[in-house]
């Protein structure tokens, strides 16, 4: 596999491989996957900036004191915090090639998703029969287009994990399905990132304003 | 393919899965950090506890921060040399131009409006 | 059938909206449709379909990727300029009461699409295109990190393009200039499907050139030949990277930008309307945060060309290297940091805007450093006056002149002045057609005989050179003046009739550039007809300096037989310098990625949803999201996506290859 490239070595300098091997599958998938969630991270960044310029711009409308509950906010953001370190489990015992386990902890992982897609429903749709509609003012705009967009995401996160555990039962925990259980885990916990710059932007300091 | 000018090869040997991987003790670690990094500025906000609104906003924003760094090391595993160092340019670039984005729409669109919706001063001339 | 039914099958798609009633786009439509089926007919007649098929559409191979794209820009440049020429005619007509041949519903519509059509499926699939072809062949690889994603890239941006084409003969386009500002595009103003067709459009095109932004990024970081170094790419493949990067972190912002307005449109939020607290002014500061750094996003590669070109043709190794490189990279993050220049006159105050102008007049600097590097680059070299290189020195002259009007417009109370004017139209053609067009025309030149194994017919290119050269000074030029004069944009009748003349000198212009755009055409055509006097079995018919040329034309699927390594910046320089001699034994199988339709069935279903959006046909729309969504993770089931060339193929393709190369000697 070695070949001597440095002309001063071999005399003769080499200009091409004589004996290569192909990059192994999957070669520039973590980075791909990185840049990826780059770029998702400035579709957040966008969203932050529209709510940070429109957030004050209530209408005569409802404000964030008025509609935020802080000890509902706490608990869905526990459940994402849970789901974090379950996938963290997941990775370890994927490590482990612990199929069983890790399978399971892949659907204790969707369980908390799961949790916190439902509980946030419940917010917006609590909210929306309140009168506090996305229509209702630029604040709630900005509000719902931001911390829906995550949940949005959440959800697409669930319906990969389901994907993926499918895969793992049909063919195993092979090289593929260990690569994919990465990316999703970088997207999750990615995911949990921006929920940081949710809960103390959008809510506490709605709430403190 | 181990060559010394190889350098665009170099971590040909992790098999393309050159990111580094948590231990148990690492993700537990970095779950009770952000236990902690969530609870603190929950409770500083419901409880009112520090004097000024000012203060306590700035605090909670400084537990985020610290808390995104504890949750991209400890379950990112972010590190400088994971893809030859690229993970970590890509992420100092991203946020750079995170910072350009937010800040400057910020910046522009307050500008904007105390120029152009003199508000206070209207209701002043009254 | 009742009216309802007729509005759950059809959304709000009537007979009444094609638009009958306009002679012109019905005599368009003719045309189209039956140069559209003599051209299925030939296909079926020739059956050609399943060749098409089997090695084009559904291929993965970097280079027909390329091909692909860059016959998607030039088909796309003739509607572009098709609405140009349009324009042109009507504001040398409308004078002295004359309301010209457009109505202001149509001319709108020309006016918005030009632009659009343009800078989405005009410059960046060209740009796409080459940056597809020669990089991979420039770094010594086999194919892009991801090459399935290319394809569907590519498809999607088809899926853009067909949305905006089928805006002109079902329903409309916007009429709103090509960044559709609210409040007149909100639902309020533009009730109608041309701003959804407008969005949607840029929505499926946008994830086809996110996707590949990420996909080249990839490509140059992990897949460089052993010994090419960052610091030994070819400044193309530099400013390829540095495009794509601002690619990625750029396009993002416009999803999000148009995301927002559909939400406005579609749901009646309140992010841009009047009322309820929402802003205008913030879509206009969101949307050229993406839309500077997408000025860079196409001239950047440009730039590449230029550098390539000059060098090849200079004979001579590029000047100043390292300060391309880092003037490219200071150009990249600059490009961040100057969006406001395009609303000054929104009324941020002083402080903002000199804070965006001085930035502005900044990134001059490096751009400078540029010109003084190619310059440098000619200096004392052996200067053979190619195609290419006359499209680059066309290039320099013209895109000083730009630059210079640029800085120009970079002060704030110039641009009080000058805002929104003529003046700004001239400058911004004079940079993106000095700079991109020619960029790309250069970059086709260069390396068609690469992509097909023969050069292009050098008569007919120059005519096309001289008619595109002259043409483009007399369209603009009268428009600095015009727009000096206080001319506005956009404008369809003209009150003051000393101004015609210049409207008449700018009409002549645009008629010379659409008789070099037929002479490139011919010069297609010839080339094509002439290919075996054209011919050039070498693979370096430029006697060139990077990798690119050190295989064949066209390369083999494989790129290479085997992977090269790399000494010095000019690699292909250096190997013939140093006596590389080809290898001619030891052949292996070859490992590559399989054909797939899936990219172009999804593309399809994402235009198809696109479409069922834009005429409320919420049951299309639905249908089409439901099956891309199982077409996508129906994909992903398939773990069997290569394989390997056989040994005998690659000995069979490079023993072609010796025998052609010794028949030259």
């Amino acid at each position: 596999m070695t070949v001597a490239v440095n002309p001063t070595q071999a005399g003769e300098p080499v200009f091409y491989l004589a004996d290569e091997h192909p990059h192994p599958e999957g070669y520039s998938t973590s980075l791909g996957f990185w840049i990826y969630l780059m770029s998702d991270c400035l579709i957040f960044a966008i969203l932050f900036a529209t709510f940070g310029v429109l957030g004050g711009n209530y209408a005569a409308g409802p404000a964030p004191k008025d509609l935020f509950e802080l000890p509902l906010v706490a608990v869905n953001t526990s459940m994402l915090l849970l789901s974090s370190i379950t996938y963290g489990f997941a990775m370890l015992t994927m490590q482990q090639n612990k199929t069983a386990q890790t399978q399971m902890w892949l659907a204790i992982t969707g369980l908390f998703g799961a949790a916190f897609i439902g509980i946030e429903l419940s917010e917006f749709a609590h909210m929306i029969h309140e009168g506090a509609t996305p229509q209702r003012s630029a604040f709630l705009s900005a509000f719902f287009t931001l911390v829906g967009t995550h949940g949005l995401h959440v959800s697409c996160g669930l319906i990969w994990l389901v994907t993926l555990m499918v895969q793992v039962w049909k063919f195993g925990l092979i090289e593929a399905n260990r690569r994919r259980l990465m990316c999703l885990s970088m997207f999750w916990h990615f995911l949990d990132v921006v929920w940081i710059g949710v809960f103390t932007f959008v809510y506490l300091l709605g709430v403190l304003r | 393919m181990n060559t010394d000018t190889h350098a665009a090869h170099a971590d040909d040997h992790h098999h393309g899965d050159s990111r580094a991987h948590g231990s148990f003790s690492t993700y537990m670690l970095g779950f009770v950090l952000s236990v902690v990094l969530t609870a603190i500025p929950f409770w500083l906000v419901m409880s009112g506890a520090l004097p000024s609104k000012q203060i306590t906003a700035l605090v909670i924003m400084a537990f985020a921060v610290v808390q995104i760094v504890v949750h991209m090391i400890y379950f990112l595993h972010m590190n400088t040399t994971s893809e030859n160092g690229w993970s970590m340019m890509a992420l100092i670039f991203t946020i750079v131009m995170v910072v350009i984005a937010l800040s400057g729409s910020l910046w522009v669109m307050n500008h904007l409006n105390s120029n152009m919706m003199p508000i206070h001063q209207m209701t002043g001339m009254k | 059938m009742s009216p309802d039914l007729l509005k759950l099958i059809f959304g709000r798609l009537t007979i009444e909206s094609l638009p009958l009633h306009e002679p012109i786009v019905v005599g368009t439509f003719a045309v189209v449709a039956t140069g559209g089926l003599v051209m299925l007919a030939g296909l079926t007649y020739f059956r050609l379909w399943g060749y098409l098929w089997s090695e084009w559409f559904t291929s993965v191979d970097h280079k027909r990727i390329g091909i692909m794209y860059m016959i998607l820009g030039i088909v796309m440049l003739l509607r572009g300029f098709a609405d140009a020429l349009m324009m042109r005619l009507q504001q040398a007509l409308a004078f002295g009461g004359s309301e010209g041949y457009l109505n202001s519903h149509h001319y709108d519509q020309v006016f918005t699409a030009h632009g659009v059509i343009m800078i989405f499926f005009v410059a960046m699939p060209l740009v796409t295109g080459l940056m597809n072809f020669v990089v991979p062949l420039q770094i010594g690889a086999r194919d892009v990190s991801f090459p399935f994603l290319n394809n569907f890239s590519f498809w999607m941006t088809v899926g853009g393009a067909v949305l905006v084409m089928a805006s002109l003969f079902i329903g409309e386009f916007a009429r709103t200039g090509w960044l559709a500002y609210p409040p007149l595009s909100n639902i309020g103003y533009s009730p109608d499907v041309g701003v959804d067709y407008y969005i949607w459009g840029l929505q499926v095109a946008g994830v086809g050139t996110t996707l590949s932004g990420i996909n080249l990024i990839c490509t140059i970081v992990k897949l460089r030949c052993p010994g090419m170094t960052m610091m030994r790419m070819p400044v193309f493949t530099w400013t390829a990277l540095c495009t794509n990067v601002l690619i990625v972190a750029s396009f993002p912002v416009l999803t999000v930008v148009l995301a927002l307005l559909s939400l406005d449109r579609y749901v009646g939020t309140n992010f841009f309307t009047n009322d309820f607290g929402g802003s205008p002014m913030m879509y206009v500061n969101l949307i050229w945060i993406w839309g500077h750094p997408e000025v860079y996003i196409l001239v950047l590669p440009a730039f590449g060309i230029f550098s390539e070109v000059t060098s090849t043709f200079s004979g001579k190794r590029l000047f100043g290297y390292t300060s391309m490189v880092y003037a490219t990279v200071v150009i990249t993050i600059l490009s961040y940091l100057v969006w406001l220049h395009h609303f000054f006159t929104m009324g941020s105050g002083a402080s903002v805007n000199s804070f965006f102008g001085i930035t502005t007049m900044i990134i001059s600097i490096p751009t400078g450093a540029k010109m003084f590097n190619w310059l440098f680059t000619m200096y004392r070299g052996r200067i053979r006056f190619e195609l290419p290189m006359m499209w680059t020195i066309a290039f320099m002259l013209t895109f000083v002149l730009g630059g210079m009007t640029g800085v120009l417009l970079a002060v704030p109370p110039a641009d009080f002045v000058l805002h929104n004017s003529l003046f700004l139209i001239a400058h911004f053609h004079n940079v993106i057609i000095g700079g991109v067009v020619f960029g790309a025309f250069a970059g086709i030149g260069y390396w068609f005989p690469k992509a097909f194994g023969f050069k292009l017919d050098p008569f007919w290119g120059k005519l096309s050179f001289w008619f595109w050269v002259t043409g483009f000074y007399l369209a603009f030029m009268p428009l600095y003046v015009l727009g000096l004069m206080g001319v506005t944009r956009r404008l369809r009748v003209f009150d003051d009739p000393s101004l015609q003349i210049w409207f008449i000198v700018a009409g002549i212009g645009a008629f010379l550039v659409f008789l070099g755009i037929l002479s490139m055409l011919m010069q297609f055509a010839v080339s094509f007809l002439r290919r075996e006097q054209l011919k050039d079995v070498t693979g370096d018919p430029w006697d060139a300096r990077t990798l690119e040329w050190a295989t064949s034309s066209p390369p083999p699927a494989y790129n290479f037989a085997f992977t090269p390594v790399v000494h010095d910046n000019d690699a292909w320089w250096d190997m013939k310098k140093r006596g590389y001699q080809r290898p001619l034994t030891g052949f292996k199988p070859i490992h590559m990625p399989s054909s797939t339709g899936t990219g172009i069935i999804l593309a399809g279903f994402a235009t198809a949803m696109g479409f069922g959006l834009i005429w409320y046909i919420w049951w299309l729309a639905a249908a089409s999201f439901i099956a891309m969504l199982a077409v996508g993770i129906g994909h992903t089931f398939n773990y069997h996506r290569d394989f390997d060339i056989p040994a005998d193929d690659v000995i069979r393709a490079e023993d072609a290859r010796t025998k052609l190369l010794a028949g030259a000697k």
